[in-house]
C-alpha cells in the first residue's frame, strides 16, 4: 500500500529523507565494498602461488619448507581442524549446561552477576588467555607429558575462550522459547528435567546450534592464543600431546619476513581460513533463518 | 447427543471412557480458598463443588480471580514464587493445598488447556507422546494405539493421520488448539480445567472445540473459564459466577446453569447476565 512504498506519488519523501536514504545507502554499500575488496586482494596476492597448477603444492608438497619452495599447507590445516574440533568438543556441552543453569536453576540473585560475567569473559582480550595458558596449562601438561604446548593445550585455552560465547547465544536461545511451554508442561505433569531435555532445547536447537556454528568460526580464526600455546612445530599432530603450528598462528609468524612465492603462500592460507568462516557464517545464518522463535 | 457437522468437514470419533452422565456427586472440594500475589489478595473465601462428570463453566469480568481460581486446581500457581493460596481444596480425600501431594501424578490426573494454544515446538507425534514417556509409557505399540485414539477423540486424526511427523506449528489455530486438547486427553485425566480455551480462535474452530467439550461432559470432569456467555450455556450444566468485590475477586452464585442464566438469585448475576454490568 502507501506505507510499503514511499515513492508513491502521493507520499512523496521529505526533505530529510532525501538525504538519509542516499547516506544510509552510500555507508552500508561502503561496509560490503570493503569486504568484498579484502577478498579480492587477498585473491590478487595469493594468485602467483595459485596459478599454473601452483594451487597443486598446497596439497600435494610433503610439509611447509617456504624457503625450499615446498608449501605443503595440508599438516596445518589438519592442526587448526584438530585445536578447532577438540575445542568445540570441550566447550559446547559446557556452554549448553551453563546456559541451562542460569536459565533454569540458578537463584535469581546469581542470575545477573553471572551474566554479566560471562559477557565480560567474552570480551577478554585473546592475548589474556594466551598469557594464562602459556603460565598455567602448558606447565601441567608438561609435567604428564612433553613439551607441554600442544594441541591439547590450545584446545583447553580456546575451549575457555569460546565457551562465554557459545553459553550466552545458548542461552539467548532458550530465553526465545515462548514460556507458555513451561506452563504447558508442567500442566502434563512432566518434571523439569522431562521439560528441558524433551521440549525446550529440541525448541531450541536450532539457535543453539547457530551459536555453536559462530564459536566455530572464532575459534578458527583466532590467532593469538593458539600461537602462544600450540608449539609452532609444523607437523600432522598424532596424538594431542603434539605441538603443532595453526594456520592462523603461520600467518601472523612469517608475514614480517616473507617474499615473493612464500608471501603468496601466506595469502593462500588466509584465503582458505576466510573461504572457511564464510562458509560456516554462512551457515550459520541459515540455520538462523530456520529458528521460528528467533 | 447429536453434533453439528454441517460447517466443517471433521469427524469425531467414538469416545470410549467412561459413563456419560453428570452426577452431583463432588469431585473436586473447594473450601474458603484465597489467592494473593505478593501480598496483594486476587481472590477471597470462595467454596464450591466441582461435581464429577458435569461441565462447570465459570463466567465474570476480566480480573475477577477465574484464571487464578482454575490454575490453584492443578497447583499450577506454585510455579509463581509470589502466589500465595490459602483455604482447602480436596481431591481424593487429600488437601492437595496442605497434604504432601505427588503434584507431577496430580497432574496427570487433572489436565490443562490454556487460552492460546500451547503445543510443543515438535512433531505432532511427539507432542502426544512426549507427556506419554514421561509418565512411563514406552511401549511403541501402546503408544501408537494411543496416540491414534486421543486424535479421534479431539477429531483430528483424519486431518493428521499423514502427516504425523510434520510440525505441530503447521497445523492452524483451532487444530493446534484440538492436538492441545488430545494432549491433555492422552493421559487418561479425571478433570480437565479450561481456561478460554476458544477465545484465541475463529468462530468456526471455536465451534468445533465447542463441540468437542461437549462431548467430554460425562466422561471428564470439566471445569471452563469463558467470557463468552453463550457458550457457558451452551454447554454447562452448572455456572460460577465471580465479580470484584472491592477490587478483589469473589464468588457470587453457584448453582445449575439453567438457574443462574434464567432465575438468578443474587441482583449482581442478573446484571450481568443480561449484559447490564461487566
Amino acid at each position: 500500500m502507501i506505507w510499503s512504498k514511499p515513492s508513491s506519488l502521493l507520499l512523496l519523501p521529505r526533505n530529510i529523507d532525501r538525504l538519509w536514504q542516499p547516506l544510509l545507502a552510500g555507508m552500508a554499500v561502503l561496509c560490503a565494498v570493503l569486504l568484498l575488496l579484502i577478498v579480492a586482494f587477498l585473491l590478487k596476492e595469493a594468485i602467483p602461488a595459485l596459478h599454473d597448477g601452483g594451487w597443486r603444492s598446497f596439497f600435494n608438497d610433503q610439509s611447509w619448507y617456504p624457503l625450499e619452495n615446498m608449501f605443503g599447507l595440508l599438516p596445518m590445516l589438519w592442526a587448526s581442524l584438530a585445536i578447532v574440533s577438540l575445542a568445540l568438543l570441550l566447550a559446547a556441552p559446557l556452554g549448553l549446561a551453563n546456559a541451562l543453569f542460569v536459565r533454569f536453576y540458578a537463584p535469581s540473585f546469581l542470575v545477573t552477576p553471572y551474566r554479566l560475567m560471562l559477557a565480560l569473559l567474552a570480551g577478554m582480550p585473546s592475548v589474556v588467555y594466551g598469557l594464562w595458558g602459556l603460565t598455567v596449562i602448558v606447565p601441567i601438561i608438561a609435567a604428564y607429558h612433553q613439551p607441554g604446548t600442544s594441541v591439547l593445550a590450545a584446545s583447553l585455552v580456546l575451549a575457555l575462550m569460546i565457551l562465554p560465547t557459545v553459553a550466552l547465544t545458548c542461552l539467548a536461545a532458550l530465553e526465545a522459547v515462548p514460556s507458555s511451554l513451561h506452563a504447558g508442561a508442567a500442566a502434563l505433569g512432566m518434571s523439569k528435567q522431562g521439560l528441558l531435555l524433551g521440549v525446550i532445547v529440541p525448541a531450541a536447537r536450532y539457535g543453539i546450534g547457530a551459536g555453536m556454528v559462530l564459536a566455530t568460526a572464532r575459534a578458527l580464526g583466532e590467532t593469538m592464543v593458539v600461537l602462544m600455546v600450540a608449539g609452532n612445530v609444523v607437523q600432522t599432530p598424532h596424538s594431542i600431546f603434539d605441538p603443532v603450528r595453526a594456520l592462523t598462528a603461520n600467518i601472523a609468524l612469517e608475514m614480517g619476513y616473507a617474499t615473493d612465492l612464500h608471501r603468496a603462500g601466506l595469502f593462500t592460507s588466509g584465503l582458505i581460513l576466510t573461504l572457511l568462516v564464510l562458509v560456516l557464517a554462512w551457515f550459520a545464518a541459515r540455520t538462523m533463518h530456520k529458528y521460528q522463535y528467533a | 447427543m447429536t453434533i453439528n457437522n454441517s460447517t466443517t468437514a471433521y469427524t469425531l470419533g467414538n469416545m470410549t471412557l467412561g459413563q456419560a452422565c453428570c452426577t452431583p456427586v463432588p469431585h473436586l472440594q473447594i473450601k474458603k480458598l484465597s489467592i494473593a500475589y505478593a501480598g496483594n489478595t486476587v481472590l477471597d473465601d470462595v467454596s464450591l463443588d466441582i461435581y464429577k462428570g458435569c461441565i462447570t463453566a465459570l463466567i465474570g469480568p476480566s480480573g475477577c480471580g477465574k484464571t487464578s481460581f482454575l490454575s490453584s486446581l492443578n497447583c499450577l500457581l506454585a510455579l509463581i514464587p509470589q502466589a500465595s493460596v490459602t483455604g482447602h481444596i480436596y481431591f481424593d480425600r487429600d488437601d492437595i493445598i496442605h497434604d504432601a501431594i505427588d503434584t507431577m501424578r496430580l497432574r496427570r490426573r487433572i489436565g490443562m488447556i490454556f487460552q492460546k494454544p500451547n503445543p510443543f515446538p515438535l512433531s505432532i507425534r511427539r507432542n502426544l507422546t512426549l507427556p506419554l514417556r514421561e509418565h512411563g509409557v514406552r511401549n511403541r505399540y501402546l503408544l501408537a494405539e494411543k496416540v491414534e485414539q486421543a486424535l479421534k477423540d479431539v477429531g483430528l486424526w483424519d486431518e493428521v493421520k499423514d502427516r504425523l511427523d510434520g510440525s505441530a506449528l503447521a497445523l492452524s489455530g483451532g487444530q493446534q488448539q484440538r492436538l492441545c486438547i488430545a494432549r491433555a486427553l492422552v493421559l487418561e485425566p479425571e478433570i480437565l480445567l479450561m481456561d478460554e480455551p476458544c477465545s484465541a480462535l475463529d468462530p468456526i474452530a471455536s465451534g468445533v472445540v465447542e463441540s468437542l467439550i461437549k462431548r467430554l461432559q460425562g466422561r471428564y470432569t470439566v471445569v471452563i473459564v469463558t467470557h463468552n456467555l453463550a457458550q457457558a450455556r451452551r454447554v454447562a450444566n452448572y455456572a460460577a459466577f465471580f465479580w470484584m468485590k472491592e477490587r478483589v475477586g469473589t464468588l457470587i452464585e453457584f448453582g445449575r446453569c439453567v438457574n443462574v442464566f434464567e432465575h438468578p438469585r443474587n441482583p449482581l448475576t442478573l446484571a450481568y447476565v443480561r449484559g447490564q454490568a461487566g
